[in-house]
């Protein structure tokens, strides 16, 4: 496929960035939808923290791409093949459950992700980190006490967590793959290698899950694909409904 | 025309739009206002949250109150290092807080822990209060409430 943005520092933030952003477009579809209105708020919440890092992140893109793109331009205008987010994050939310679960894969690797970051030789990817560090870290909290308590829960909350983590787990090893544009960001000292997040984070989430009363499935099944923009089918769906206002008024403002 | 201290204090008195009780000096928001020879003026201010919303209006704000200040060439620079903490805001904001209902931000201690001491129900200042929620109806608040009057109340959490 065509390269989306030249330059392995570019696509290293713009990786970042995607993630962030697709994260916080599908907790933002729960919206008036979560089970209590105290999670309704922390999911939009958390929502809200999510796309404020990917704005910072999409804005270093165009200046290390030098595009000159905004970022609504990557927000909007980037069909599915062109978006470089991993594909843990893409995925339904599913049941509460299945949210919850992806909330702790994910919010347990961002906050590694960012800690490693905020020391980057790039002082606006550092800048944006340290920032989320701190957002991140309360992301965490707030998915630990829930599997914990839908885990340890009734013989229903546990099964369903038991079920969300089974499908979940195996986009998991997307996560720590390492390749050119990886190593490029780690030669450089813009990123962490991605292994190095690995024990940080399967320390943690072993021991919540332990917690919880869950056991780490076991999965052969290790599906790869979302940096090159190879993406799963629910991904079209939720581009295609994210971009539609921007696709049918363009240019549109608020 | 008016002098730097004039501007600054002009500027850091514009009211935060989600808690117009505080201005973005209380807040900690309005980090530098400078001019140079030319007249230009320069402000920086930085997010409390990266997705703050308020951000866009503040900006709007401060140009607009710059520009009747009779300086009509400014830039609003958004930086975000270092990053916002809640050790920033001044004392009278805190007062300000704790007044219009909200329980404010403990300071860190020297290592960044919190330091141990209970977050006061803003309504009977009982120091016997429990979190009820992480996220409240702004970014920057959690929701608890007060075993002693038993009302829940906004708390500004420490960031």
């Amino acid at each position: 496929m065509t390269p989306v943005v030249a330059g392995a520092a570019a696509v290293y933030t713009l990786r970042t960035a995607d993630d962030c952003l697709v994260l916080s477009h599908r907790l933002a579809q729960w919206s008036s939808w979560a089970p209590t209105l105290e999670d309704d708020i922390a999911l939009t919440n958390i929502a809200l923290d999510l796309l404020g890092q990917a704005r910072g992140l999409y804005a270093r893109t165009a200046e290390l791409d030098g595009t000159g793109r905004t970022e609504d331009d990557y927000a909007f205008i980037r069909d599915e093949r062109e978006f470089v987010n991993c594909l843990l994050v893409e995925q339904e939310n599913g049941d509460f459950a299945t949210t919850i679960v992806r909330q702790l894969l994910c919010s347990t690797y961002q906050l590694a992700l960012w800690q490693a970051l905020a020391t980057s030789t790039d002082e606006q990817v550092a800048a944006v980190a340290s920032k989320a560090v701190k957002e991140t870290s309360y992301h965490r909290d707030h998915a630990t006490d829930w599997t914990v308590r839908l885990g340890d829960g009734t013989e229903e909350s546990h099964l369903r967590m038991e079920s969300a983590l089974a499908a979940l787990w195996p986009f998991t090893g997307e996560l720590f793959e390492s390749d050119a544009v990886t190593s490029e960001a780690s030669a450089i000292g813009l990123g962490p290698d991605p292994q190095a997040l690995w024990p940080e984070w399967e320390g943690y989430v072993s021991r919540v899950l332990r917690d919880a009363t869950l056991v780490v499935p076991e999965s052969s099944w290790a599906p790869t694909g979302g940096r090159q923009g190879l993406h799963t089918e629910p991904f079209g769906y939720m581009v295609a409904e994210m971009q539609h206002l921007h696709r049918s008024f363009p240019g549109a403002t608020w | 025309m008016n002098s730097i201290d004039e501007i600054r204090s002009a500027a850091g008195a514009i009211p935060d739009p989600e808690m117009p009780a505080l201005t973005i000096a209380d807040l900690g928001i309005l980090r530098d206002v400078r001019v140079d020879a030319s007249g230009h003026v320069d402000v920086d201010i930085t997010p409390t949250y990266s997705g703050c919303p308020a951000l866009d209006t503040i900006r709007e704000d401060v140009e607009r109150c710059i520009r009747d200040q009779g300086y009509p060439d400014v830039t609003v620079r958004i930086v975000l290092s270092p990053a916002w903490t809640t050790d920033w805001m001044s004392e009278a904001g805190r007062v300000k807080l704790r007044e219009y209902g909200i329980a404010p931000p403990r300071q860190h201690g020297f290592d960044l822990t919190l330091l141990t001491v209970a977050v006061q129900c803003p309504r009977c200042e009982s120091s016997r209060t429990h979190e009820l929620a992480h996220f409240g109806s702004t970014q920057c608040q959690a929701v608890r409430q007060c075993d002693g009057c038993g009302e829940t109340f906004p708390h500004f959490k420490e960031h």
